[in-house]
């Protein structure tokens, strides 16, 4: 008896919590409004779900309960009823999975005019690089990075020289402009999240991955790490600052680009054989 | 069909006259269910007291000292790890899997009673293992449960000097002790059934074990070798998972490795893990629900069926777990699908099991709270997963609280509360005693409720974004002052949890001496193991001659019948209504 009560009130208690939390999604700032509505879908659907099945458990809990002369009905299958069961769950799955399927083809497929961006991660911090006036980013690898070169960039490629390097976490982004986040990791997982921009993707050392997005309104957002890191996760942070097209500009220009930076450090930069640049496996995007 | 009697039923069996014999290295099913059980719930406990000391710092941030960002991670990597596989694998398979599986089908023991003992004790070994990785230096493992490399062995994750070798070298011994266990239950059930009990009659929760044990001899292979294989790069200096990396500014010796196959070995393994769990469960609730609600379970055969085709499914889903790992973002389109599809299956299931109990005669005793308690709690967890497996709804959701909220709602608290039905319901056979009914009821009410006031809430600070796996969440514009009330609440709902566990153990263990005496079938229940000459059941279980399956398992309240159940050894008489099976 109770036990029937108590479901019923749970499914009540439920509906009453998803309207009157405070918790939802986080304003979104970017054109993955299709994750946000295929998550919607997914939840009526759901919703439903959870509310017809436990309002019938709750309700054949009361009328069924065990009573002095009460016997069960015997009834070992019926196979009408268990296929129509089947029919429309089949209905309800393809419900969610179509637009789940449609907002992921977008989320795989990169808009030829997206501008290039590099995020790199190391542990615990974020930093930055732009591909610079040739529109390229230049081939890196982990064997190149020290101390003065913490990007990793092949200092005999001349698609790097003009590559802007940001050391800080802060990442300029301008409004309504597709970019693809190219994904790079010196050392373990990380995962590239700004809860608003809804797109999340692992940053994978020895590989390079990538996540597309369109900010669509100006204003300073949080990047945090999704992957576990060590014991610094909670704390590798960094902001994504979402500008007008000048303001943008106008920020990058203060950017030191890589030659000017590997002249400042190194004045006698390190040549490197032929052989030696043969045997390095680009990891860069071109 | 082809029915298959023991073949050494004729051999006298040898009862140890020794108390070591009997109790220590024993060779009945029963005492090593018990051992096996006993092991995992001690082995638990400790997951248990981890998870309070997260959920401390967690709504507590800045109060407990004791508590630094590695201990939290390596409170996160060892309670998952213990719970998943030391704690509900074991107590899963090793502990009902033993016992019920030759008492359910009728047979004297299982058909390696050797290996079986050796299955133990080296499950034993694993358990000692794993906790020897809070004594070394350093601690344990703070990599998550997922132990991802290339961080689970790189400095700046706790434990990556000893801890992940005590780690690997603990999940390679479990695989080697349940490997002679699954075998044990794979082959028990398939040859040595009694006279009878032919597949289509054995109890679901048979089914749900068998089912588990083949997936689990299938999938533990995947882990066993990702275990090798990061012990190899951990200290042979091996490049199995290791590209060439720059650690806190040191260029590493590593070279060309991949970090992303070992997720894809790891999920191999640890999707079809979720169901090993499930099934046994499943199995369990569903004849619990049939006993206590008086009534067959509907749709048998379906049920049946949707065990095998969840089983198999679930080893074409497992990179739904890898949709943000870098994988070749193509894979999103095939497994969300897969994951979506095997939804089908698991929904006939949830109809089933609810109607059975419509129009049923509902006894709504303690076991029968907990199955119904599990009927919510699944639902809940199992619709929560159709946001994760839904590819691009995953997007915003993985590695948030909503993954929490959802894993733990749906592999954590519903299993658990079928453990928990399952041992009120056969606690009066194992120990021939009876529990408090009142502590029981107690224990029932506050764990339901309490865990519900959990998990409820994680769900919508996953969809608010808040990052799973945090020592602390800091300042975070994003997250509202409210969010961290929700942790307050959540940690004072949890250790209410917590401390109601404490009752179950207390009638758990004075029930073994002051409880009443039980009957040896209190539920009324059709199936053999309640029809044992002795309660509880000797060694040999079924005195001089085993029993004759007459009938399926969930002959209740059949029209006709003199009483609401007829025992599966009764034989047939007229005027009685027979199943086809």
């Amino acid at each position: 008896m109770a036990i029937a009560v108590a479901i019923a009130l749970l499914v009540l208690v439920s509906i009453a919590f998803h309207w009157l939390s405070p918790w939802w999604h986080t304003p979104i700032a970017s054109n993955w409004g299709s994750i946000d509505s295929a998550l919607d879908v997914t939840l009526w659907i759901c919703a439903a779900a959870f509310i017809a099945l436990n309002l019938f458990l709750a309700w054949t809990l009361l009328r069924y309960r065990h009573r002095a002369g009460h016997r069960a009905h015997y009834e070992p299958e019926n196979t009408t009823l268990e296929k129509r069961l089947t029919f429309w769950t089949g209905v309800g799955i393809a419900g969610m999975l179509a637009p789940g399927l449609l907002a992921w083809n977008q989320y795989v497929t990169v808009p030829k005019d997206a501008a290039i961006v590099e995020a790199i991660g190391q542990q615990w911090q974020w930093g930055f690089r732009f591909p610079g006036t040739d529109g390229v980013l230049g081939t890196t690898n982990i064997s190149h990075v020290t101390p003065e070169n913490s990007f990793g960039v092949n200092p005999s490629d001349p698609y790097g020289q003009d590559d802007i390097l940001v050391e800080s976490p802060e990442l300029h982004l301008p409004v309504g402009k597709p970019v693809k986040l190219i994904l790079r990791s010196k050392d373990v997982l990380h995962d590239f999240y700004v809860p608003n921009f809804r797109a999340k993707m692992d940053l994978v050392p020895g590989i390079v991955t990538y996540i597309w997005l369109t900010p669509t309104r100006t204003g300073t957002f949080e990047i945090m790490c999704a992957e576990l890191c060590g014991v610094g996760h909670h704390m590798m942070r960094g902001t994504v600052v979402v500008s007008t097209e000048r303001d943008f500009r106008s920020w990058l220009a203060e950017q030191q680009t890589y030659a000017q930076l590997a002249a400042a450090s190194a004045p006698a930069p390190i040549q490197l054989s032929q052989a030696e640049i043969a045997a390095q496996q680009p990891t860069g995007d071109r | 069909m082809a029915t298959v009697t023991l073949a050494d039923d004729l051999k006298p069996l040898h009862h140890p006259k020794t108390f070591i014999g009997k109790y220590v290295w024993s060779q009945d099913h029963k005492v090593i269910a018990i051992q096996y059980s006993l092991t995992a719930i001690g082995i638990g406990v400790v997951a248990l007291v981890l998870s309070a000391l997260m959920r401390l710092q967690l709504g507590f941030p800045d109060t407990f000292h004791f508590i630094q960002p590695e201990n939290y991670l390596q409170y996160v990597t060892m309670h998952g790890m213990i719970m998943v596989v030391y704690l509900l694998t074991a107590l899963l398979l090793g502990g009902f899997g033993n016992y019920l599986i030759p008492l359910m089908v009728g047979a004297r023991d299982m058909v390696f009673p050797f290996v079986n003992m050796l299955s133990y004790w080296v499950y034993l070994l694993a358990v000692l293992v794993l906790v020897a990785g809070f004594f070394v230096p350093g601690g344990p493992s703070g990599a998550g449960w997922t132990l991802y490399p290339p961080q689970a062995i790189l400095e700046g994750t706790p434990g990556h000097h000893w801890g992940i070798i005590t780690m690997l070298v603990s999940l390679a011994l479990f695989i080697v002790g349940f490997t002679m266990g699954g075998l044990n239950y794979v082959v028990t059930v398939l040859q040595a059934r009694a006279k009878g009990m032919t597949l289509m009659r054995m109890p679901c929760s048979v089914w749900g074990i068998f089912v588990a044990s083949i997936m689990a001899l299938l999938a533990f292979p995947a882990l066993f070798v990702a275990s090798v294989m990061m012990l190899l790069d951990r200290v042979a200096g091996t490049s199995f998972f290791m590209p060439a990396i720059v650690s806190m500014g040191q260029q590493l010796g590593y070279q060309g490795g991949s970090p992303i196959l070992f997720q894809h070995l790891f999920w191999f393994f640890g999707h079809p893990e979720v169901y090993i769990v499930a099934l046994p469960a499943f199995g369990i609730v569903s004849d619990l629900i049939a006993v206590h609600a008086r009534k067959n379970i509907f749709g048998y055969r379906m049920m049946v069926w949707a065990i095998v085709i969840i089983g198999a499914l679930s080893f074409f889903v497992w990179a739904h777990h890898m949709y943000v790992s870098g994988m070749n973002p193509y894979f999103g389109f095939f497994f969300a699908t897969s994951t979506l599809i095997i939804a089908i299956p698991t929904a006939i299931k949830v109809y089933n099991w609810l109607l059975t109990l419509y129009r049923g005669d509902i006894h709504l005793r303690v076991p029968m709270l907990f199955a119904i308690a599990f009927l919510f709690t699944f639902i809940h967890g199992g619709l929560t997963g159709l946001f994760l497996g839904n590819v691009s709804v995953d997007v915003p959701l993985s590695d948030t609280f909503f993954v929490v909220g959802h894993f733990h709602m749906v592999m954590g608290v519903s299993p658990i509360l079928v453990i928990f039905g399952a041992i009120y319901h056969w606690y009066p056979k194992i120990t021939g005693r009876m529990w408090n009914e009142t502590l029981g009821k107690i224990h029932f009410w506050i764990t339901f409720l309490g865990v519900y006031a959990v998990y409820l809430p994680m769900h919508y600070l996953g969809v608010l974004g808040v990052p799973r796996r945090y020592y602390a969440l800091g300042e975070t514009a994003f997250i509202p002052p409210s969010a961290h009330i929700a942790n307050e609440v959540i940690t004072v709902a949890a250790l209410i949890v917590f401390a109601a566990q404490m009752l179950f153990f207390y009638n758990m263990i004075v029930s073994l001496f002051q409880g009443p005496k039980a009957d040896p079938n209190p539920w009324g229940a059709t199936t053999l193991e309640w029809q044992t000459p002795d309660t509880p059941p000797r060694h040999g279980n079924w005195g001089p001659k085993l029993p004759v399956v007459y009938r399926w398992a969930y002959d209740y309240s059949v029209p006709g019948a003199p009483r609401d159940f007829i025992p599966q050894n009764e034989p047939p008489s007229d005027g009685v209504r027979h199943h086809p099976t």
